[in-house]
């Protein structure tokens, strides 16, 4: 794969992962505005990244949570143990 | 319904070909104490806790299959490229002659998993202190591993999950204090 898309990736992965730190955190501390405004914040980045991603490499998620080219490209390779 | 996202949650990268490391990480595989149990714990344990602590229940399962696919990933590159001869070296000729190199879920010994290694007791102090206690056991469990690994790489990916055990442990610390907190303030009907 191209550069850009282990860049692009590692970028998703690092905007995910605060989303799933945060996400926990507020399981136990629903009351904390200021961590609910990240919680968005990262969540509205999330989308934009996973666009970029998209339109470059393909699907990133099953079941119409992504869209799809023609022909189907959600069954492309590589799949995460091949990156 | 569960959805599936194309990605590792941290990338996963191995220095050389090590079936002895793959042979050691099965353990959180498949073992006792693994991130099969964990997901498999946690998701079933949702039924019955009170609805407080059932948000935390279903995001710590979610995320414990997404460490479950990174130790996938870790033991299939680490043994894609081993020969019968490194197989059997790394003392994993009892699994390839009836896997090749496919994973199964074994603990690190080669004992396959089993629903007793879990449990759901219905009371929630029960449930929730057997989960702060395996995130514990997990988390010595990644450091003795990371102990005995020399690859870096790996252990990079094995910190972040090492890591991991220690917050989920905390959140489960923090579902028990809410629910005595909820049980303290109770209640005049």
């Amino acid at each position: 794969m191209p550069p850009e898309f282990y860049t692009l990736l590692e970028e998703i992965q690092a905007n995910d992962f605060v989303i799933v730190e945060l996400n926990l955190f507020l399981d136990t501390h629903p009351d904390d505005f200021e961590a609910i405004k990240q919680f968005n914040a990262h969540a509205q980045k999330s989308m934009k990244l996973k666009v970029e991603f998209e339109k470059k490499f393909g699907p990133l998620m099953n079941f119409g949570y992504s869209y799809s080219n023609y022909p189907f490209n959600w069954v492309d390779t590589p799949w995460p143990w091949q990156v | 319904m569960w959805y599936y996202e194309k990605k590792l949650q941290y990338p996963v990268k191995v220095s050389t070909c090590n079936p002895t490391l793959a042979k050691y990480l099965t353990e959180q595989y498949g073992g006792a104490d693994g991130e099969l149990a964990a997901a498999l714990r946690y998701m079933n344990q949702r039924y019955t806790i009170p609805d407080k602590v059932v948000g935390l229940l279903t995001d710590i399962a979610t995320e414990e299959l997404s460490h479950l696919e990174m130790i996938a990933t870790m033991i299939y590159k680490l043994t894609k490229d081993a020969t019968p001869e490194q197989i059997k070296e790394a003392g994993l000729a009892d699994h390839y002659v009836s896997h090749d190199n496919a994973l199964f879920y074994l603990n690190a010994a080669g004992v396959p998993f089993t629903a007793s290694y879990i449990q759901a007791k219905g009371d929630p102090i029960a449930d929730l202190y057997e989960d702060i206690a395996a995130e514990e056991k997990a988390r010595a469990t990644y450091q003795w591993i990371i102990d005995q690994s020399d690859d870096t790489d790996l252990n990079d990916s094995l910190k972040f999950l090492r890591e991991r055990e220690i917050v989920h442990s905390l959140r489960f610390r923090e579902a028990v204090e809410i629910l005595k907190d909820d049980r303290n303030t109770k209640k005049v009907f």
